[in-house]
């Protein structure tokens, strides 16, 4: 009986925490962040965006890793968002303008973890999830970057180590430990099923490739951290 | 009256999902990355791309593509027409209707049609 009061106790106090980490969300997150879709429908929807969509948050982000990023935010979109205001002319080719990217707001170690509890709730979208299977499995970098640079042209857009390939979408060495891994595969499967608007193509990856794309992004995060 | 609703009914059926685009906003969202700002190759992606993207001001090359090679090579990327992976399919991003609207956008950048500067 005391443990079920218990439990119901806990129970209580949770949701109390995630309503809490709400209400931080709709006063300071919501004039960036889209917290209740639908994502972009047009071009001018697109470009006025200030941040990455949150309202599949909880199909999408590594509980832990909310946590530790809301504290200590680092540079995840290396041209940040929309793509094309951060951009300009440079001698070679086009350059990031970083006068023009700010650094995010970071939040206390109870609002973070509050935030957290209340992103983790949000949950549309999860037929596309449910349907990737991710099989357990392996893969050797060297043929992790094969099919990631050269069969399937990724590396124009994304980084794979914190110098190396392109800038217009966020970086991908630290993937595996930001995102599902199933978001990951959904994501790579249709970008324009979460987002019919954005500027990553549908490259119609195969089953086979996809999961050695998730395989090859965990292994390549797991080798980051490790690394520092 | 009924038949106009029927027809307003099946025109809004029919419509695609997404509003149409025009070209030059497309361009900017979805091929500046890599074709740059200016369209002449020299995109924020370039740096460590193996193959380098296409200078679309280029009477000379783009004068050598037809309206459907270049349909063809935007719909289904470069691979359909034996050229680099680097350069992507954007037929689950663009209608056919704004693919060809596309192909004569580029030509507006090259000032150029297909066989002749
Ligand atoms: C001034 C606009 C702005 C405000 C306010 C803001 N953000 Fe952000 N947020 C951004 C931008 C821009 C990014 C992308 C950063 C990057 O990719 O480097 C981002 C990224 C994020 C991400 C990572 C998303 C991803 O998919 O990579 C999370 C999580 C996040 N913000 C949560 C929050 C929370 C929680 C708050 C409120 C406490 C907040 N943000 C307030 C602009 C904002
Ligand atoms: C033309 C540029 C481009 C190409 C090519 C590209 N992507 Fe992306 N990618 C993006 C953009 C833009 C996003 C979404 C960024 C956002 O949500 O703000 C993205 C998002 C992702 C995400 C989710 C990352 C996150 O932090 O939300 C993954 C995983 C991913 N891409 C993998 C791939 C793989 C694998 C390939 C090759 C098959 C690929 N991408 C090719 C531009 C590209
Ligand atoms: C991820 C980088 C990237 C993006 C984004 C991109 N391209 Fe390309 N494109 C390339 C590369 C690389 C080539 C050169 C391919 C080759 O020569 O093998 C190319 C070549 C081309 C060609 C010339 C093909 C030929 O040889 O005749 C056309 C036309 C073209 N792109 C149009 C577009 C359009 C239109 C868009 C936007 C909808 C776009 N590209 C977006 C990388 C890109």
């Amino acid at each position: 009986m005391k443990k079920v009061l218990f439990a119901m106790a806990l129970a209580l106090a949770q949701t109390a925490w995630a309503d809490g980490g709400m209400d931080i969300l709709k006063s300071q997150c919501s004039s960036c962040h889209n917290l209740t879709g639908p994502a972009p429908q047009t071009l001018k929807e697109l470009w006025a965006r200030k941040g990455p969509d949150l309202f599949y948050a909880g199909n999408k982000y590594r509980k832990e890793w909310l946590v530790q990023w809301l504290q200590n935010p680092t540079r995840i979109r290396p041209a940040g968002e929309f793509y094309e205001d951060h951009i300009k002319p440079g001698e070679k080719h086009d350059e990031i303008d970083p006068a023009t990217l700010k650094p995010h707001v970071s939040l206390s170690k109870d609002d973070a973890q509050a935030v957290a509890d209340a992103l983790m709730t949000l949950k549309p979208k999860s037929d596309l999830i449910a349907k990737e299977k991710i099989e357990e499995g392996t893969i050797s970098k060297s043929m992790g970057e094969m099919v990631f640079d050269k069969f399937l042209g990724c590396m124009a857009c994304h980084r794979i180590e914190p110098d190396y390939g392109g800038l217009s979408g966020p970086e991908l060495y630290t993937a595996g430990d930001r995102l599902q891994p199933e978001y990951i595969a959904s994501y790579i499967r249709s970008p324009q099923a979460w987002d019919p608007k954005i500027w990553m193509p549908n490259k119609h990856v195969s089953d086979m490739n996809i999961q050695k794309l998730v395989h090859y992004l965990e292994a390549l995060s797991q080798e980051n951290k490790n690394g520092k | 009256m009924g038949n106009k609703l029927i027809f307003l009914t099946l025109l809004a059926l029919s419509l695609p999902a997404l509003a149409k685009e025009a070209a030059r906003d497309n361009y900017r969202t979805y091929c500046v990355q890599c074709h740059g700002m200016a369209g002449n190759g020299k995109g924020v992606n370039i740096r460590d791309m193996s193959v380098q993207p296409r200078d679309h001001t280029d009477a000379k090359a783009m004068s050598a593509r037809s309206d459907d090679t270049l349909f063809k090579v935007i719909k289904e990327g470069g691979l359909s027409i034996d050229k680099s992976v680097l350069m992507p399919p954007w037929g689950d991003t663009l209608s056919d209707d704004e693919i060809r609207d596309m192909a004569q956008y580029l030509r507006t950048l090259c000032k150029c049609k297909f066989g002749g500067n």
